[in-house]
């Protein structure tokens, strides 16, 4: 049973019995856990369901499934008339049905959570099964009454006729071929094709093997396959469009190569880190962050999404503790932060941050960086029309070393001489300076 | 001031050299010269090179030669003979008691070597203990006078024999003496004038550059590199495949949303609900935000029928489709998400005008991680949307895009994608490894897909992506992605690493 189909036991689960040794008909219900004792496949002794947990626990194989049922107050059983336990599904077979080397005749029982799924995979099985039959490719069907008195027979092992136009074919892979090949093609694949009486369209016949068909194009690509990829013309679309650049990455490749002309080293750092790295290692409590966090990360590497790129190129600095002084990173990429305006509640900000480090902090550096950029972007320096800086405090920078930068009256970013306990934090050891803005505003 | 003297008389000593050069037409050895002047062999080596740093004043051919030597043991013994000579000597006519010998300097180490030479004799049944008494009238001092001989620069008149047996006595020492053998060069001249290093603005103003020489440049040492900033190898990548897409007619795709709603990155896109693509195992999930919660509702409707009961002449997946699995909030984990964004929008127009889209931006998988996979990558997606697109048509854009960076053997294989039918994978042959790999994904987007958008009949889409950091880690030689991406990166490798050209 494929991992894929039946979602790990979740969705389907399959079991073979020896029909000869249980006596139909056969009821499918649910006990409670301290109900259910059977001797389990391959075991010497009868468990009750709960000591079956137990012992199934230490199983490498069987222990990922347990969970399904393992806390519902009762557990799926299938009983023949005699009240024989075939299984306890989606767990285990009973010992007393199990298939041997004696087995003449096999009984096949599907139970799931999605009945399409259960259908799909009881008609493969059974397809699978059945070329090996006395008389090969028959299947004894069973019935099926639900609790309502609904009733069905299966395996239904449908077949189904779709009609598709050998036109339709030919222009989606961009092929020529005749009505007649194209049905030779298709039938190569498994699917028996007749061309229709108009002659244009083609009969084709969908066994029940092929649950995979549900639309004319899943037949295209069958088609093309036959055919042979490699041997279909390669053409160019006449599709004539004018190209055009998303403007936030156009901006950001003009800075990307003057910040690397002005001296700085680009790195690239990655959007998910730990809340530390955000927060207490910046000196600030994570709920002021507006940070978006992870529902199930593996390591605490994955907590949250980055809502400044300032830990990162440190993280790059620590890592690289051997390179001479000073060194001088940048990067220009996203930041999340959580924002209810948006259809998904968070949106990206293109940030812009630069550190210099070294045995002084320079600070002189990293404002030079900024008027330089400013100068690049065509803003000039001023209050009113411009840019300006004033001091600011911020727990992550050095008292009397900080400062907000404005265009006009509003804030893009912070400057400044990092405070010693964020330099230890993220165990540097030289004095450093950092610049932080979002370019968004000078698109 | 006797090291003043020195240095004088060192900087004399090139000229000193040339001027016994002069008449010397067949060269002269350095350890000639060092005898002819009374000056170490060192100086006349110091002198050599300084002359060649002028240029092509000498010609000096480096010789090798061994020649023996005392050592400092050695030097003793030629000056006050053997220990075994002088524990001879030392012995009066009437003897020495063997307890008095072994109190003397040399008598230790000269005692059995004069035994063995017989030059002395042990008289054990001496009344007063053991008696050393001389066994011959006189000796010879072998030892000392090979030593003598070696002294003196007779070293060839021994016995290779002699020569071996004295240096295992720690007596002699072979030594490699480099000496050269000096020529007049093709610019000889008795002469060393000053030589100056560089051309100075003064130089330039009074044209006193006429007059001077020049020191030589070594040309094959390496110059002082300029301080600058650099770009990122991957990052370069990214410029080279933003340019290749801009050149072909491809429009960027706004792709700033790492976050995105399960609706548009697998429900849009016909991926259903169950598949396990969806698992906790594959993809991030968000705490917080957990769900989204604006969806267009008439599409999202369109989305839910196709899903559980078909339609737009599919039979659908027959499940059912809940609201509540789409609006769960992830971190994307395709940009073909926007991509579904972007064919919607499309849809919306009132009149269908075909386009090419594409984008390279950061992706999101939570699957395990060795060498080659992170966590996160960046995903390269191009698509093209027009009426009667064909896969033969999919197959030559995917040409065109290849031969721009130099690859020109394309194969296809048939692939699986819930979004894509025909999918294939596509294969370039690897030269260098002389094998086909796997350069990218692709295929044909299904209708169950673009219908409900809105998306006219005749339209198709075709599709294909690739990853960023497999063509750069190849273009650089660079085996574990840790190295390239994140803060663990090689710096020097950044600093260090060529322009990127695809296509060479």
């Amino acid at each position: 049973c494929s991992s894929d189909l039946c979602r790990r036991r979740t969705l389907v689960a399959i079991g073979t019995h020896d029909l000869d040794t249980i006596a139909g008909p056969f009821t499918y219900t649910a006990r409670p856990p301290s109900d259910i004792k059977f001797k389990p496949l391959n075991q010497s002794v009868e468990l009750t369901a709960k000591e079956m947990m137990d012992f199934y626990r230490a199983d490498s194989h069987l222990k990922h499934y347990l969970h399904i049922i393992e806390n519902k107050p009762v557990y799926p059983v299938i009983y023949d008339s005699n009240g024989v336990v075939l299984s306890m599904p989606p767990i285990i077979n009973g010992d007393h049905s199990k298939i041997s080397l004696n087995t003449r005749n096999v009984f096949i029982e599907c139970t799931a959570t999605d009945l399409t799924k259960a259908k799909i995979a009881l008609d493969i099985l059974v397809t699978m099964f059945s070329e090996y039959c006395e008389k090969p490719f028959t299947v004894e069907a069973a019935e099926v009454i639900y609790p309502n008195g609904k009733t069905c027979i299966l395996p239904e092992l449908p077949y189904r006729k779709e009609l598709v136009s050998t036109d339709v074919i030919n222009k989606h892979v961009g092929i020529c071929e005749t009505p007649a090949s194209v049905a030779r093609l298709l039938t190569r694949m498994y699917l028996k094709t007749q061309v229709a009486e108009d002659g244009q369209h083609l009969e084709i016949e969908i066994p029940p093997t092929r649950a995979d068909i549900i639309h004319a194009c899943d037949i295209v690509e069958d088609a093309a396959i036959a055919y042979g990829f490699n041997n279909i013309e390669m053409t160019i679309p006449k599709t004539y469009t004018i190209a055009n650049q998303f403007p936030l990455n156009k901006l950001t490749e003009l800075l990307r190569q003057d910040l690397a002309a002005a001296g700085f080293t680009e790195a690239l750092t990655f959007a998910l880190c730990s809340e530390e790295d955000i927060a207490s290692k910046l000196c600030v409590d994570i709920s002021v962050t507006k940070a978006v966090h992870i529902a199930n990360p593996k390591t605490a590497e994955f907590q949250v999404a980055r809502t400044t790129l300032l830990p990162g190129l440190l993280k790059t600095i620590a890592a690289n503790k051997k390179m001479p002084l000073p060194m001088k990173l940048f990067e220009i990429s996203d930041i999340v932060v959580k924002d209810s305006t948006k259809d998904v509640g968070a949106r990206n900000y293109r940030h812009l941050c630069a550190v210099y480090y070294n045995k002084n902090p320079g600070f002189e550096v990293i404002h030079g960086l900024l008027d330089r950029i400013m100068q690049l972007l065509n803003v000039q320096p001023g209050k009113e029309n411009g840019y300006s800086i004033k001091a600011a405090g911020d727990a992550a920078f050095f008292p009397g070393r900080c400062a907000e930068i404005f265009a006009g009256s509003k804030s893009f970013g912070k400057l400044g001489v990092l405070h010693p306990d964020v330099i230890t934090k993220f165990d540097l050891t030289m004095p450093c300076s950092a610049l932080e803005i979002t370019i968004e505003p000078f698109l | 001031s006797s090291d003043l003297r020195r240095s004088m008389a060192e900087s004399r000593v090139p000229e000193l050299l040339l001027q016994l050069l002069q008449d010397r037409e067949d060269g002269l050895e350095s350890l000639e010269v060092a005898r002819a002047l009374g000056l170490e062999h060192q100086q006349v080596v110091g002198a050599v090179k300084s002359l060649q740093a002028l240029g092509q004043i000498i010609d000096a051919e480096q010789l090798s030669s061994k020649h023996w030597e005392l050592t400092d043991e050695g030097k003793e013994i030629a000056a006050e003979g053997s220990h075994e000579a002088r524990v001879f000597q030392s012995i009066p006519p009437e003897g020495m008691a063997q307890s008095e010998l072994m109190k003397l300097a040399s008598g230790k180490v000269g005692f059995s070597k004069a035994m063995s030479n017989k030059w002395i004799r042990l008289d054990k049944s001496a009344a007063n203990g053991p008696r050393i008494l001389r066994a011959v009238e006189d000796i010879e001092d072998g030892v000392k006078e090979k030593l003598l001989a070696v002294q003196q620069g007779k070293a060839e008149t021994l016995d290779e024999k002699d020569k071996n047996e004295l240096k295992k006595r720690k007596l002699l020492s072979e030594v490699t003496v480099k000496t050269y053998l000096i020529k007049k060069g093709s610019a000889f001249s008795t002469t060393v004038s000053k030589q100056e290093t560089d051309l100075t603005p003064e130089m330039i103003s009074s044209g006193s550059w006429r007059d001077k020489t020049f020191k030589a440049y070594n040309f094959d040492a390496l110059g002082v590199m300029p301080e600058s900033g650099h770009l990122h190898p991957l990052l370069k990548v990214r410029t080279q495949f933003r340019q290749i897409f801009l050149e072909m007619g491809f429009t960027e795709m706004p792709t700033n949303n790492f976050i995105e709603s399960s609706f548009w990155n697998f429900d849009a896109l016909f991926q259903p609900q169950q598949h396990p693509a969806r698992d906790q195992h594959d993809t991030f999930f968000l705490l917080d935000p957990a769900e989204a919660t604006e969806f267009p509702m008439d599409y999202l409707e369109r989305v839910k029928k196709v899903h559980s009961e078909g339609g737009y002449g599919s039979q659908g997946y027959k499940y059912d489709w809940t609201i509540k699995e789409a609006r769960k909030n992830i971190l994307r984990t395709h940009t073909t998400a926007v991509s579904a964004r972007m064919l919607y929008q499309l849809a919306q127009q009132e009149c269908f005008t075909p386009v090419k889209y594409f984008s390279i931006d950061r992706v999101f998988r939570n699957e395990t991680l060795d060498a080659t996979h992170l966590a996160e990558f960046h995903q390269i997606e191009g698509v093209v949307a027009d009426y009667g697109l064909t896969l033969g048509d999919l197959m030559g854009v995917l040409k065109e895009f290849f031969n721009k960076l130099g690859i020109t053997k394309l194969r296809f294989k048939p692939a699986y994608n819930p979004y894509t039918e025909p999918s294939m994978e596509v294969f370039s042959y690897h030269e260098g490894l002389k094998k086909w790999v796997e350069v990218g994904n692709s295929g044909v987007f299904r209708p169950e897909m673009l219908l409900p958008m809105g998306l006219p009949e005749g339209v198709s889409v075709i599709a294909w992506g690739l990853s960023l950091e497999r063509p750069t880690m190849i273009k650089y030689r660079i085996n574990n992605i840790r190295e390239l991406v994140g803060h663990k990166v090689n710096l020097q490798m950044v600093y260090d690493s060529p322009i990127c050209r695809l296509d060479s």
